[in-house]
């Protein structure tokens, strides 16, 4: 017994050791680099830190829009060159194309081409009549499935690129279930800013202005079929309102996209009272592009739009060849500057909404902290006097092992990188008063064994035996439960639940494989005759 | 020192009929209370809207600040003065129906700034959260708290292998979940997450407490096995009275220390936490252990038969 004893009290030095060693970092920072290398401080979650959290949902509907829109584009080119002549191809709202051939006989060949080019096109019941016949197409349900999946994989990634460009400190971008996004960013100064930027879909677009059509005309409804009205918008600075937007026709069909560039970067330009604008260079694809456009329509304008909002459209005055150009507006500079990260980073795929936000000011952080701090020094105390007055000398054992449990659930926390939040202070004040149970089960046995007549050694023996079965149950209930919380929790109460759940299971080693030690150490080496208790 | 030198041999079964009645009518001034107010008093967590919580650097009331929203229209909106009075922090709350939760932060800071002027507040939190997931995490909280019944069920049902004892357990947790929610209806509170979080932390203690004494019986089951049940459950509690009384102190003395230093989220987790800490006591003794018998007795009908 006495030499088992041994191993045991070595058990217990390391572990205190162990959790030592992983403390000191979040404690102090006066200690050897490869100290704080090998061990961060304790993570503190949001609400402690300071910080946003954002849960977003991606459009993915308007994915399959665009996919639609670009078979319907597609179609009509294929059609064309296998010489399948067609009224009109229409993409109706419940997400599904409407082909009206021109000519029935056509039938057989166009659903052989159909077959052959669009394998990912279902076709559903087409509409009959007298005089028309209208096939009908809709996505193959694998396909919705893939492009879905494929647009919030783009989402996420361009997401992380502009975060990555904004500059915070450990940020956590996750996707969470189909189509939601979660981002962190903690220790945020500027959160409208940052939300700004996650949020704006950023597809820049290269189109020609129409200037041989009439502009009158077509506002009075008749655009031309290979153009769009797009407006050119003046922004009030203070208020973010529109104020005054002026039309303008515009060749529908885009010659450069965003995803051509290669580099965005914002500039002052000292000739024009330092105004700030966003120099853009095209790859090598796009730069051919650039120059042969140039080339062609030198006199003409070509309008640079943002998310269909036209941005200029200044004339071209000579070929580019370069591959370089320039966007200006009435831009601040750090308008300029969050204009080139988006372009930089890329566009989404899909618009994004913000489902769920929760910004904590680092200020809040701080008092909750302190408030954190203050309560756990309080309740501990209170448990940890009352403890030893009513059980004296035990009791001290007892707020030995109450102190090593705290320790260890720090200790836990810094090794597993998992975060602190304010409900988790609270778990950790709650599992003091929970731990005590433990002792104070075995604590009542060993005194009921003792009033029976048992001997010291005995009744602390019976004491430990008898009182396990309760323990052992009792913890693990509350390890169920704060695995539950976890599961369905967010944030903050995963943060709680984590607390909770070390805090216990660290105390069902500290309450009695711990105080085991002591006693064992006091009744078999010592040979103490009573225990005070 | 020793609260219960004496052994002690107090009825507690044969008081279970009072102790039925005075459940019952806890039970009912809850129901009663939240069918008045039209259920729980959600937060932004389970009713969808925005909380923002903003500090002055002057005195204002209220009303002031409610009268500078004015303009804005926001639904069901409510503004509550922070405990720590004398701060001069406040929590503005609306919820969700006609808002635009991406676009209302800045109006409101507009709005303010207008009234008390700009850089007289400072906006230490904001939480917006959209209708759909409000309503997501009512579900996951509600499945949470009943999936937790559910395990306990099965567990000490396994563990005590009378599926008496499961129930006798159930009835104490569900006893306990109504009253606590029943003191936040009653006091006007709001329920959220961190609350639900409080829930299942008074089940994992109320379940604890009743494990304690079936743990118990079951030790003395095996003693006297000739006993009829309530005697035996009578004798259980009286044997671990004392651990019952302490266990509960010493985690009201964390709670308290919650209560009184945890500040604004934390004030409402602890008052959960005390409602629930002394009915999880209570119920241990005059819920599980009535439930039980009754269960043996009139369900199964083993009254005069040895237990």
């Amino acid at each position: 017994m006495v030499r088992n004893l041994f191993w045991r009290f070595i058990i217990v030095l390391l572990s205190t050791l162990a959790g030592i060693f992983y403390l000191v970092p979040s404690i102090t920072d006066n200690i050897p680099s490869w100290w704080h290398e090998k061990i961060d401080k304790i993570h503190l979650g949001l609400d402690l830190q300071g910080g946003m959290h954002l849960i977003t949902e991606v459009q993915t509907d308007k994915a399959i829009e665009n996919t639609l829109n670009q078979y319907v584009q597609t179609l009509e080119e294929v059609l064309d060159e296998e010489k399948i002549p067609f009224i009109e191809i229409t993409l109706r709202k419940e997400q599904t194309i409407a082909v009206e051939l021109l000519d029935k006989s056509t039938n057989e060949k166009f659903e052989e081409v159909m077959k052959k080019n669009f394998p990912a096109l279902t076709s559903l019941q087409p509409e009959t009549g007298e005089s028309f016949y209208r096939p009908i197409f809709a996505l193959d349900k694998n396909e919705i499935r893939t492009v879905k999946d494929s647009t919030v994989k783009q989402a996420l990634e361009t997401i992380r690129n502009r975060i990555d460009q904004f500059g915070v400190t450990e940020p956590n971008i996750q996707r969470q279930g189909e189509d939601r996004i979660l981002i962190q960013l903690p220790g945020l100064n500027d959160p409208a800013r940052a939300k700004r930027l996650l949020k704006q879909t950023a597809m820049l677009e290269f189109k020609l202005v129409n200037d041989e059509d009439n502009l009158q005309n077509a506002l009075e409804g008749r655009v031309p079929p290979d153009s769009e009205i797009l407006y050119e918008e003046n922004v009030d600075k203070e208020t973010g309102i529109v104020t005054g937007r002026h039309p303008l026709l515009l060749k529908k069909r885009t010659l450069l996209t965003g995803d051509m560039l290669v580099d965005a970067q914002p500039q002052i330009d000292s000739a024009q009272f330092n105004r700030p604008y966003v120099s853009i260079k095209f790859n090598a694809k796009g730069a051919k592009i650039f120059k042969t456009v140039t080339t062609n329509n030198v006199g003409k304008r070509l309008a640079i739009v943002l998310d269909n909002v036209v941005r200029s459209a200044p004339v071209i005055r000579e070929p580019i060849g370069g591959g370089r150009a320039q966007i200006e507006g009435s831009f601040t500079l750090e308008e300029a500057k969050d204009l080139a990260i988006v372009l930089r980073a890329g566009s989404l795929p899909a618009p994004i909404k913000i489902l769920e936000e929760r910004t904590v000011g680092p200020s809040l952080g701080r008092d909750s902290i302190d408030q954190g701090i203050r309560a756990t020094v309080v309740g501990s105390l209170l448990v940890l006097l009352f403890m030893f007055i009513y059980y004296k000398l035990s009791g001290l054992i007892a707020n030995i092992a109450l102190a090593l449990n705290m320790v260890l659930i720090f200790a836990v926390l810094a090794a597993f990188e998992a975060a602190l939040t304010l409900p988790g202070i609270a778990g950790i004040v709650l599992t003091l008063g929970m731990a005590v149970d433990a002792n104070v089960l075995i604590f009542e046995r060993i005194r009921e064994e003792l009033r029976a007549g048992k001997t010291t050694w005995a009744a602390v023996d019976a004491g430990y035996a008898k009182a396990f079965s309760a323990i052992f149950d009792s913890n693990l209930t509350t390890v169920l439960v704060a695995a539950i919380l976890f599961q369905f929790g967010t944030g903050p109460v995963k943060g709680f639940a984590v607390t909770l759940c070390v805090g216990i299971m660290a105390s069902f080693f500290t309450a009695i494989f711990v105080t085991r030690v002591v006693f064992d150490y006091f009744v078999l080496v010592k040979k103490v005759k009573s225990v005070s208790i | 020192m020793e609260f219960f030198r004496i052994k002690t041999n107090i009825d507690f079964i044969g008081k279970k009929n009072y102790a039925f009645a005075f459940s019952g009518i806890l039970i009912l001034i809850t129901i009663i209370s939240l069918i008045m107010h039209k259920g729980p008093r959600y937060g932004v967590d389970f009713a969808g809207g925005i909380s923002v919580r903003v500090k002055f650097s002057q005195p204002v009331t209220a009303a002031e600040i409610k009268s500078g929203i004015q303009t804005l229209n926001l639904p069901n909106c409510t503004v509550q003065e922070f405990i720590e009075k004398g701060q001069h922090e406040f929590q503005i709350q609306s919820s969700t129906e006609n808002l635009d939760i991406e676009n209302i932060q800045a109006s409101l800071s507009q709005a303010l700034s207008k009234k008390f002027g700009e850089g007289r507040f400072e906006v230490r939190k904001v939480e917006t959260v959209g209708a759909k997931v409000g309503k997501d995490l009512q579900k996951k909280g509600l499945w949470a708290v009943i999936i937790s019944w559910g395990m306990i069920l099965i567990y000490v049902g396994f563990r005590f292998k009378h599926f008496s004892f499961g129930v006798g357990g159930i009835a104490a947790l569900v006893h306990d979940v109504l009253v606590t929610v029943g003191a936040f209806s009653l006091t006007n509170r709001e329920i959220d997450l961190t609350i639900v979080a409080a829930l299942l932390t008074i089940v994992g203690f109320s379940i604890n407490d009743t494990i304690v004494i079936y743990d118990r019986v079951r030790e003395n089951r095996r003693k006297t096995p000739s006993a009829l049940l309530p005697e035996i459950i009578n004798q259980s509690i009286n044997e671990t009275l004392s651990r019952t009384i302490i266990t509960t102190g010493t985690l009201l003395l964390a709670v308290i220390a919650l209560l009184l230093f945890g500040g604004g989220v934390i004030h409402n987790f602890a008052f959960a936490m005390l409602v629930g800490c002394i009915s999880g006591t209570y119920s241990t003794l005059y819920v599980a252990s009535p439930v039980v018998i009754f269960w043996e007795e009139k369900i199964r009908g083993k009254k005069k038969r040895r237990y």
